[in-house]
C-alpha cells in the first residue's frame, strides 16, 4: 500500500510553473463564483461570464505546463489548436442557432460530449502510462463508465426529446434483466481490469458502459426525461472530476466536483418539484405497464368551439389564468399569447400566467420561452401561489399544455405521474383547451378534464387558434 | 500532490458545490444546469494534456476526438447559456422603467 501511495505521488508530481498554478486558482474561484451568480436572476448573466472567463483561462495556460509534463514541448500542437477551434465552431454554431424550445435536448447534447471527452481521456491515460496504481485504475475505471453512460445516455435523451424516436419508456423484453446483467458484467470487468491492467479488458469495459447508458435511459419517458438530463450532468461533473485525479490536475477535480455536487443537488430539486423521488424516474419505467387504455379515448365525447366561442367566454370573465405549456413554444405563439392577455387586461380583466415548475420540457424553461416574447415577469404566478386562485377564477385557457394539468396525477393512485403537483385548472368554473389533437401529453397519460363538461377545447395550431381568438376579441 | 491533498480538495469542492446553489429559485434550474453543463467543459484542459504528450497515432487520434468534444461542450455550453439570461435582463429594465 505505502509503495502504491509512492509510486502514485511521484507519479502525479507535475512540476508546474508557479504562475500557472495560481492561474488555475484564479479559474477555480471563477468556476465557484459562476455557480453562486447562477443562483439568483441580478447575477445570472455575469455569473456565466465569470464562468467562462474561468475555463478560457484554464485552457490558455495548459499550454505551458512544460518539460515535465509533456516530456518536451507540446506536440502535435497543431492540430490540437485545430481540434480546438473545430470543436469551438461547432459548439458556437449550434448554440447560437438552437431554437429556445429545444433547449433541454442542446443541453443534453453538450452534456453528452463532455462525458464522451472525459471517457476518451481517461482511456489515452490507460493506453500511454500503463499504471497499476489502485487508485488511479479505479479513478480510470470510474471515468470510462461514468463518462460513456452519461454520453450514450445524453445522446439518446437527445434523440427522445428531438422526437428522433418515441417519447414514452421503451420498456424491452426482460429489460430489468438484461439492464442488471450488463451492469454486473460491467462490475466483474472492472475488477479483472484492476486486477489484470489489459487493453483488452479496458475495450471491453468502454464498450459495456456505453451499452449500459443505453440501456439506463431508454425506459424513461416523458416528464422525467429532463431529470435525467441533469442527473447525467452531474455524471459528466464527476467523471471530469475523476479525469482530474487520474491526470493530477487540481482544476479538473475542483471543476469536476463543484458540477458533479451542484447537479446532485439540482436533480433532487427538480425530482421534488415534480414530486418523484429520484429512484422512481430511474426506475419507475420497469414497472409500469405500457400504456395503459388509450383504446376507448378517440370514442369520447368532448365539448369544441369555435375561437369566437373562446373570444366572448373570455371577454365576459372576470378572472382568467393562462395555462402555457410546451405546445404553445412549439407554435412560436408566445407573442400571440402576450397580445392576448394585453387586450384582456385592456378590458379591465384580471390575467395571470400559471407557470407550472416543469412547464415546457425542463424546470424553468417556460420562463424562459416567455421572457424571451417580453412577457412581464410580474404577471407569471409559481405554482403554489396560484392554485388556490383556480376556484375563483371564470376561465382557465390552457394552451399546449396537458400533463401539468392532469388530475390523474393528484387522484389516480395507478397513473404514472402520480405524484406530481399540478395547476388545478379543473376547479375554475371554465376550462378552454388549445390543442392540436387528442393526442395525449408528453407522458402519453389521458387527462379527464378534457372530457369535463366545463371544459370546452379548440382544437388547431396554438398560434393559429390564438390569432382567430385575438381578432374577433378586437371585434367584441 | 499527494492523494490525501488530492482527496482534501475533492470532499471541499463537494461542500462547495452544494452550498453555492442551495438557494437557486425554481426560475434558474434551466440556465443553471446550462451553465454548471458548460463548466464541466473545462475537460478541455485535460483532452490537451493527454493529447500533447501522445506517443503513437491512436493516442493522438482519439484526443483530438476528445478535444473536439470536449470544445463543444464549453464554448457551446457558455453560449448557450448566455442566450437564455440575455433574454431575463432587458426585460427587467423595461419593467422598471414602466414602473417609474
Amino acid at each position: 500500500m505505502t509503495s502504491t501511495l509512492i509510486r502514485f505521488a511521484e507519479q502525479t508530481a507535475v512540476v508546474t510553473p508557479t504562475w500557472v498554478r495560481l492561474a488555475e486558482l484564479l479559474a477555480s474561484v471563477l468556476f465557484i463564483l459562476a455557480l453562486k451568480g447562477l443562483s439568483s436572476p441580478k447575477t445570472a448573466r455575469r455569473g456565466n461570464l465569470l464562468g467562462a472567463a474561468g475555463a478560457a483561462i484554464a485552457t490558455a495556460v495548459v499550454f505551458f505546463y512544460g518539460q515535465q509534463y509533456y516530456g518536451g514541448p507540446v506536440k502535435h500542437l497543431p492540430q490540437i489548436l485545430i481540434a480546438i477551434a473545430i470543436g469551438s465552431i461547432i459548439g458556437w454554431v449550434a448554440a447560437r442557432r438552437v431554437q429556445m424550445t429545444q433547449m433541454p435536448q442542446m443541453v443534453a447534447l453538450f452534456n453528452g460530449v463532455g462525458g464522451g471527452a472525459a471517457a476518451v481521456i481517461s482511456v489515452i491515460e490507460f493506453l500511454s502510462v500503463h499504471s497499476e496504481s489502485v487508485p488511479i485504475l479505479t479513478a480510470t475505471i470510474f471515468t470510462v463508465v461514468v463518462g460513456s453512460v452519461s454520453f450514450t445516455g445524453s445522446l439518446l435523451t437527445y434523440a427522445k426529446l428531438q422526437e428522433l424516436m418515441t417519447s414514452r419508456p421503451v420498456v424491452i423484453p426482460l429489460g430489468r434483466f438484461i439492464t442488471i446483467g450488463v451492469a454486473v458484467a460491467t462490475i466483474a470487468t472492472a475488477v479483472l481490469l484492476i486486477l489484470n491492467p489489459t487493453n483488452a479488458l479496458l475495450w471491453a469495459l468502454l464498450g459495456l458502459s456505453l451499452v449500459l447508458g443505453i440501456l439506463l435511459v431508454l425506459p424513461v419517458g416523458g416528464a422525467d426525461v429532463p431529470i435525467v438530463i441533469s442527473l447525467l450532468n452531474a455524471f459528466t461533473g464527476l467523471s471530469v472530476a475523476a479525469s482530474g485525479y487520474v491526470l493530477g490536475n487540481v482544476l479538473l477535480i475542483v471543476a469536476g466536483t463543484l458540477v458533479g455536487a451542484s447537479g446532485t443537488l439540482l436533480t433532487r430539486m427538480m425530482a421534488k418539484a415534480m414530486g418523484r423521488p429520484l429512484t422512481n424516474t430511474l426506475f419507475g419505467a420497469f414497472t409500469a405497464k405500457a400504456s395503459t387504455s388509450t383504446a376507448s379515448a378517440e370514442d369520447r365525447p368532448v365539448k369544441s368551439a369555435s375561437p369566437e366561442d373562446v373570444a366572448i367566454m373570455l371577454a365576459y370573465a372576470r378572472k382568467v389564468i393562462i395555462v402555457p405549456g410546451y405546445g404553445l413554444a412549439v407554435a412560436q405563439a408566445q407573442n400571440t399569447i402576450r397580445e392576448l392577455v394585453e387586450l384582456l387586461v385592456a378590458k379591465g380583466i384580471e390575467v395571470d400566467y400559471a407557470i407550472h415548475p416543469v412547464a415546457g420540457r425542463m424546470p424553468g424553461h417556460m420562463n424562459v420561452l416567455l421572457a424571451e416574447a417580453n412577457v412581464p415577469y410580474d404577471q407569471l404566478k409559481e405554482m403554489d401561489e396560484i392554485n388556490p386562485e383556480f376556484p375563483t377564477t371564470d376561465v382557465a385557457l390552457v394552451v399546449g399544455a396537458n400533463d401539468v394539468v392532469n388530475p390523474a396525477a393528484r387522484d389516480d393512485k395507478t397513473a404514472p405521474i402520480y405524484g406530481m403537483p399540478i395547476l388545478n385548472v379543473d376547479q375554475a368554473q371554465q376550462v378552454v383547451f388549445l390543442k392540436r389533437s387528442m393526442r395525449p401529453g408528453f407522458a402519453g397519460i389521458e387527462n379527464e378534464v378534457l372530457f369535463d363538461p366545463k371544459t370546452s377545447l379548440l382544437f388547431g395550431d396554438a398560434k393559429d387558434s390564438l390569432t382567430k381568438v385575438v381578432n374577433s376579441l378586437k371585434t367584441l | 500532490m499527494d492523494a490525501i491533498s488530492l482527496l482534501t480538495i475533492f470532499i471541499l469542492s463537494i461542500f462547495v458545490g452544494i452550498e453555492v446553489v442551495s438557494k437557486v429559485s425554481a426560475i434558474l434550474h434551466t440556465p443553471l444546469m446550462s451553465g454548471a453543463n458548460a463548466i464541466h467543459g473545462v475537460v478541455l484542459v485535460g483532452a490537451i494534456l493527454v493529447t500533447g504528450k501522445a506517443t503513437d497515432n491512436v493516442q493522438l487520434y482519439l484526443g483530438l476526438v476528445a478535444i473536439v468534444l470536449a470544445a463543444i461542450n464549453m464554448v457551446g455550453g457558455f453560449v448557450v447559456t448566455d442566450r437564455m439570461l440575455e433574454m431575463f435582463k432587458p426585460k427587467k429594465a423595461e419593467k422598471e422603467e414602466v414602473s417609474k
